[in-house]
């Protein structure tokens, strides 16, 4: 194997690491907090609002105010995971959201009156139900974090992205299209495989 | 065991509203089936589901076997009370055998137990165990699902049941299919059956309790409740298409 596919290689691992971490600590943190969401509605509409600010700082701009932020921020691979968990938990939360509070309520009602107790209502009956629409979250957060980790290079990241901002520097275009094209493999690959499972997981 | 029930002059308050209930007072002994009748926004399904403590109310107390639902755990009491509603509300994601099993699996039954008790009452209903056990809900007909629903609230031998217009959006032959078949159960738990269609609270309770306006109006045996010289019970009877010897 030639140099550049090694690299290509390593890379394409390192930019893999990066979005399965964030994406499984985004699901940790969104869809209990989701939940929590639909239980308490006049403070969901804040954190709601509040995740939806996060959304609309550029990437490149919150990779740079991360640097200087102590314990989570600085040089390297932790900040762009950091950078990437915050993208995430909007589509995870809003879809967790609206899939629990999208379950028929007369299937709910039911669930209640059949003496299910609060957890089990949510176990049993609206986490199965809204699961589709919560693997659709996972699945926008997956594919828009696999491109917004590209960016994640300019704070010494590591990943794809490497490649791309090499390659402008240099103006080489080979370089350039050995970052971008295995990103946008990585996306279509965990498109096609998390819609899949959004397929399988819908009952009807 | 059939389970006594009681409203003592309960009231339900609209946040913002007309109150839905304005001093109810209702006594249905254990054993009866008592048909709640009215128009909509009467307060019939209100008064349905204060038993279950779906709803609480804001004044008064409901008792289930001489004890206040206050001092009640509900969650048990659910779980003996069957519930069937319109648009049965099955669970989509589970199997017709699965929605029958809820109650019992909750209760902690046991896997053999389980599968007989809803075998038994699948043929009671009409839906033979090996044809139907392995289907989902959305694959069934609406008088299927329907059916489906009075299993799963039957299947543990309720102590009370509540029927909230569960034969409401089918047509009026599977209507009437399962009006027989609903009949045929032969529970012996208390029944309260909410409807707003006359003949329907005649064929399947031996009480009706008409309410308007958030009040029991009239509260009569279903045999002299035509005979009634309310307006709004000559108004119910016009409508309605009671079967032979009723009118």
């Amino acid at each position: 194997m030639s140099p550049l596919a090694v690299d290509i290689l390593k890379m394409t691992g390192e930019h893999v690491l990066i979005v399965l971490v964030a994406v499984a600590v985004a699901i940790l943190i969104g869809i209990p907090l989701a939940i929590w969401c639909t239980r308490h509605k006049a403070a969901s509409r804040i954190v709601l609002r509040i995740i939806d600010a996060i959304q609309t700082i550029p990437s490149l701009a919150l990779f740079g105010f991360l640097i200087p932020v102590p314990f989570i921020g600085g040089i390297g691979m932790r900040t762009a995971i950091v950078a990437l968990i915050l993208y995430s938990l909007l589509p995870i939360v809003r879809n967790t959201f609206t899939g629990i509070r999208g379950v028929d309520p007369v299937v709910r009602d039911a669930g209640i009156a059949l003496g299910l107790t609060r957890r089990q209502l949510l176990l049993q009956v609206e986490l199965p139900l809204a699961m589709p629409t919560i693997v659709a979250g996972v699945r926008i957060a997956t594919v828009v974090g696999i491109g917004v980790a590209t960016i994640a290079a300019a704070v010494g990241g590591g990943g794809l992205g490497t490649f791309i901002f090499r390659g402008v520097a240099m103006v080489d275009t080979r370089l350039i299209l050995a970052g971008a094209l295995p990103a946008a493999a990585l996306a279509l690959i965990a498109d096609v495989l998390l819609s899949t499972v959004e397929r399988m997981l819908v009952f009807d | 065991m059939a389970s006594s029930i009681e409203l003592r002059e309960v009231r339900v308050d609209a946040p913002g509203g007309e109150p839905i209930l304005r001093d109810v007072a209702l006594r249905i002994p254990a054993g009866q089936s008592v048909a709640f009748i009215g128009r909509s926004g009467a307060g019939k399904t209100t008064s349905l589901r204060l038993i279950n403590g779906l709803v609480a109310p804001t004044r008064g107390e409901v008792l289930v076997d001489d004890k206040p639902l206050r001092e009640t755990d509900l969650i048990a009491l659910r779980r003996r009370t069957g519930y069937i509603i319109q648009g049965s509300g099955l669970f989509p994601h589970r199997t017709v055998f699965e929605n029958i099993a809820t109650i019992p699996r909750l209760l902690g039954w046991d896997a053999a137990r389980t599968r007989e008790a809803a075998a038994e009452v699948m043929n009671r209903v009409g839906m033979p165990f090996e044809k139907f056990a392995e289907r989902r809900p959305r694959s069934l007909s609406g008088g299927e699902q329907q059916r489906v629903g009075i299993a799963r609230a039957m299947v543990a031998s309720p102590s009370i049941l509540l029927c909230d217009e569960p034969f409401g959006a089918l047509d009026p032959i599977v209507r009437r299919e399962l009006q027989d078949a609903f009949r045929a159960l032969g529970s012996d738990a208390t029944i309260v059956f909410v409807t707003h269609d006359l003949a329907e609270a005649l064929r399947v309770a031996e009480r009706v309790v008409l309410f308007d306006g958030g009040r029991v109006v009239v509260d009569a045996p279903s045999r002299d409740f035509v005979q009634q010289k309310s307006p709004l019970v000559r108004q119910f009877v016009a409508s309605a298409t009671l079967p032979a010897g009723w009118q």
